[in-house]
């Protein structure tokens, strides 16, 4: 695109338009020192006013470019970090076929390009792939567009429709090559943040209120408790003349300490976490987050959810005890009440001996305590089933995308659409083994009203390297005719196979094409768009023309063929699959792997909380009885079989239910993190099921073995004394 | 005389509380034979329940020796006790300490589960007069009839010594004397050794042998002529 700048008048004018910002953005290969393949460049022209308009830089260090000196650069923090590139380094970029040595001056981020993807990259390969700011005057002279802009940047006013203004801004452009206005929405950088984020803050919602819940739970257990085995001391007190309404206080005074003291332990391993993961953060998006203060409020509303849960745990056991009757409360509470029940009405009694029945009955006669206990172990293995899930998903998606899918070792792209003898150099380069031509091309779907823009891949019908295959794991051949697209961007535009779908490419002549769908293949990742590349060449009425080269080279000559591609002009860069696999590794490394150890650690205290809880509570209730059965000659074992036989039980139905809930759990995540760029496949393990039960059951049997310690060591003579 | 089934050899006990010692039994030493019913006297703190809970092998002395036949009990560990206990020993207590999840017949199952030739639970209860009640759950019973069911349960297994730790102590008159009447028969047609430790001095004409406690020691031993029956004792 080139529109002279008084175009920029006609787009002001439109109704809806706010601020604008005309710009120069060119696509450049970068020779940067040390790099053996060439690099990708975006070089953008600087905002008038660096500081404020649209799309505002922030200045790392270093230096902004001084206007009207055309060889100064500001680099994009994450590039110049990847690069070890710093201000007074300088680097070599190819533009408009001469290569052109530029300074850097400073180091500095901008929110338009957070998350930078370059051309054919799937994770961020900052290595190859960064923004570069320069003056426009010097950029424009080198692209011969003086007094014109090629790119815009637009902020709408309040209320202002998007839609109209974007039909607008096309009509406006459309007579110089405009590609095409698109929402933020639809702008990379802001639409993969906007998902992280939006997954973060579903993440943060979830595991902390279960974690509260069970705390809540856990805390309204042993107060009641407390409350029963104080009953005699609150009688006194009520008969000295304490109101009701000050016992309840003590017990709420009680729970609040707890809180209090957890609620500081909490604050203070979490903080450094949340320091260490903002820090994650800033190091992966260059984000300019020096903002402790943050930390700090968070830190306080922790503190607050932890006092408000414990307060909900405590009120039921503060009220029990606000309305004990002194009189009563002074006499030893009475044995608790049983009748015939579950065990009768399921027949169960022959089936079951008296120890069994000790255990149903026990079980039964508190029905709430056991489905809340039951809930707690089965949120436990639904949280790991989950996270391991995911992670799973995780590396099934790119197991896929690096050996099923893509199978080349370089993606070779051109500078611009080339015949065939470019092939035949790409063949002919030393090292190369194998290659595969592929045309690329941005583009505009349209099915009835609906718009999406994607990558039309012109491919080989019966490419090796890069390959259609469906969700089973079968290889397309990409028929003469038609095209076929992804499932999420079928699903995007409502279309399915054998629709017509009208196909704009964003280049050339931008021609427009009404296009059968021969099929829609199942693939996890993006918007895609596949043809053959004969195919797509007649859809664009160009001849027999590639865009690039997937190649598949003797790894011995690999660094000769990369320092090879990097002095080709025609070369615009070079994506290597293993560096992008290696660079989506670190990355699941670093975040998802401690999402994955801090929600272990969660499930693990869940369970062993609430067992050992459970547990011990039981212990303390029926102590007694379980001291008159020893004295009766049940062994220890036995004896603490029956304790933990409950806690078994409790388990043992909490193991599967949570199996259950982790699948559904897994199957809502999928869809809540399936964003529009990719799917997340559904991958559940035998493996993982295994596992997160066992995890779970292992942290029920140490806290059960903590339990039966105790009850190993108990002084029988003491115990049945005590008939508290 | 035939050989003693239960035997103390100058049997000691000390307790901690806190930092202060309690010496709770004093060089006792005492022969228990079988089918005797032995009523053991003396106040709160004079050493009954000590002297019970060693007979029993809920404790160990700490000096002395305690027999049961040839096993030494001051000797054994924790799993030898349980054996002695879960094979000879049946007891009763003065809150009856009865499963309150378990029906009567279901307490006595309890115990007849792991014994080795016990009565079914059924015969046990008839003993105790209980058969109509059987099905009924401990706070479903009346104090009387709890220890009833916790009579039955301790003489289900047949074991060779009922200790029985004031066991109508929590009962009214008439309700006491019916629990001594089971006492009575279950000594008298399973022929078990029985000890009763009361601090009610009237029951003490039932025993062949009456046993008095002081401050840890004993502080005499009568032989009763004649045993009363139960159901003519003056209370």
């Amino acid at each position: 695109m080139r529109a002279p700048e008084p175009v920029a008048r006609s787009l002001e004018a439109i109704p809806g338009i706010a601020a604008l910002e005309t710009r120069v953005a060119v696509r450049v290969n970068l020779d940067v020192p040390g790099l053996a393949e060439p690099a990708r460049g975006l070089i953008v022209s600087m905002p008038r006013e660096a500081a404020g308009g649209l799309n505002a830089l922030h200045l790392v260090r270093g230096r902004l470019p001084v206007a009207g000196v055309g060889d100064e650069a500001l680099a994009s923090e994450a590039f110049a970090k990847a690069n070890a590139l710093e201000p007074g380094d300088a680097i070599r970029a190819v533009m408009n076929g001469r290569y052109q040595r530029l300074r850097i001056v400073g180091i500095g981020i901008s929110p338009e390009y957070i998350y930078a993807l370059g051309p054919g990259q799937l994770v961020p390969d900052n290595r190859r792939f960064g923004i570069l700011w320069m003056d426009r005057k010097a950029l424009a002279a080198a692209y011969d567009l003086d007094g014109a802009f090629n790119d815009v940047a637009v902020r709408l006013a309040p209320g202002a429709s998007m839609a109209t203004v974007l039909g607008e801004m096309d009509r406006v452009l459309a007579p110089y090559g405009g590609a095409g206005a698109y929402d933020r929405e639809d702008q990379l950088s802001h639409r993969f943040l906007s998902d992280e984020i939006a997954q973060n803050r579903t993440m943060a919602r979830i595991t902390p209120s279960i974690f509260l819940a069970v705390g809540a739970f856990l805390l309204y257990t042993v107060l009641t408790r407390l409350v029963q085995m104080q009953r005699s001391q609150v009688g006194l007190l009520k008969a000295f003349g304490y109101s009701g309404a000050r016992i309840a206080l003590h017990y709420l005074q009680l729970a609040l300490v707890i809180a209090l003291v957890g609620a500081v332990l909490g604050v203070g391993t979490g903080l450094p976490f949340a320091g260490h993961m903002l820090e994650l953060y800033a190091e992966y998006y260059f984000f300019p987050m020096r903002d402790h203060g943050a930390i700090l409020a968070v830190g306080a509303i922790g503190v607050g959810l932890a006092v408000v849960s414990a307060g909900l745990g405590a009120v039921p056991a503060a009220l029990r005890a606000a309305r004990l009757p002194p009189a009563e409360s002074m006499r030893p509470e009475p044995p608790p009440r049983f009748h015939s029940g579950i065990v009768e009405r399921w027949g169960l009694r022959r089936a079951l001996s008296p120890a069994m029945r000790m255990l149903v009955r026990n079980l039964a006669r508190r029905p709430l305590r056991f489905a809340a206990s039951v809930t707690g172990i089965a949120v436990a293995v639904a949280l790991l089933v989950m996270m391991t899930a995911m992670m799973d998903g995780i590396r099934h998606l790119m197991q896929w995308q690096f050996t099923v899918v893509q199978r080349e070792d370089i993606q070779a792209l051109l500078v611009e659409p080339r015949g065939n003898p470019a092939f035949h150099a790409f063949q002919a380069l030393g090292g190369v083994v194998q290659a595969e031509p592929f045309r690329l091309v941005a583009v505009k779907l349209r099915a009835g009203h609906r718009t999406k823009r994607g990558v039309l891949y012109g491919l080989e019908p019966d490419g090796q390297m890069r390959r259609v295959v469906d969700g089973d794991g079968k290889p397309w051949t990409l028929p003469p005719e038609g095209l076929v697209l992804t499932a999420i961007f079928a699903d995007a535009l409502g279309v399915r196979a054998g629709d017509l779908l009208e196909v704009e490419a964003m280049e050339g002549a931008r021609p427009r094409k009404s296009v059968p769908i021969a099929g829609i293949v199942d693939e996890p990742i993006g918007y895609a768009a596949y043809v053959s590349r004969a195919y797509a060449n007649r859809l664009l009425g160009e001849g027999d023309v590639l865009t690039g080269a997937y190649l598949r080279i003797d790894d011995n000559a690999r660094e000769p063929l990369m320092a090879r591609l990097k002095t080709l002009p025609q070369v615009a860069g070079a994506n290597l699959r293993e560096a992008a696999r290696l660079q989506f590794d670190a990355m699941i490394e670093r975040s998802v792997g401690i999402m994955i150890a801090v929600n272990l650690l969660f499930a693990w205290i869940i369970a062993f909380g609430l067992v050992y809880n459970g547990a011990r509570i039981a212990l303390s209730e029926r102590g007694y009885e379980l001291a008159t059965l020893r004295v009766l000659g049940f062994t220890q074992r036995e004896a603490a079989s029956l304790l933990l036989g409950e806690q078994g039980v409790i388990t043992a139905v909490g193991l599967p239910f949570g199996m259950a809930l982790g699948i559904g759990f897994t199957l809502y995540f999928v869809w809540m993190l399936s964003t529009q760029m990719w799917r997340m496949p559904y991958v559940m393990t035998g493996a993982n099921l295994v596992g997160a039960m066992g995890a779970v059951a292992a942290a029920a049997a140490a806290s059960g073995a903590a339990v039966a310690w105790r009850l190993r060591h108990m002084d029988l003579v003491e115990a049945l004394k005590a008939r508290e | 005389m035939a050989e003693p089934v239960l035997r103390m050899k100058g049997v000691s006990k000390v307790y901690r509380v806190g930092d202060v010692e309690v010496v709770a039994l004093h060089e006792v030493s005492l022969d228990l034979h079988a089918g005797e019913f032995i009523v053991l006297l003396g106040p709160s703190g004079s050493g009954k329940s000590t002297l019970l809970n060693l007979l029993g092998g809920l404790d160990v002395p700490t000096s002395g020796e305690v027999d049961y036949l040839d096993h030494s009990l001051s000797a054994g560990g924790d799993p030898e006790l349980t054996r002695f206990r879960r094979e000879h020993v049946g007891f009763v207590f003065q809150f009856y300490n009865l499963i309150p999840s378990l029906t009567a017949e279901e307490n006595v199952a309890l115990v007849t589960d792991i014994a080795r030739s016990p009565l079914s639970p059924r015969e046990a209860l008839a003993l105790v007069g209980l058969t109509e009640r059987a099905g009924h759950f401990p706070a479903q019973l009346s104090g009387g009839e709890q220890q009833r069911v916790a009579i039955a349960r301790a003489v289900a297994k047949r074991p060779e010594v009922l200790l029985c730790d004031e066991p109508t102590g929590a009962l009214d008159v008439v309700t006491g004397r019916l629990v001594l009447e089971v006492l009575e028969r279950v000594n008298r047609e399973l022929g078990t050794l029985t000890a009763v430790i009361t601090h009610n001095a009237s029951i003490a004409g039932m025993g062949d042998r009456v046993i008095r406690m002081s401050s840890g020691r004993i502080v005499d031993i009568a032989t009763n002529a004649k045993r009363v029956a139960a159901s003519e004792l003056a209370w």
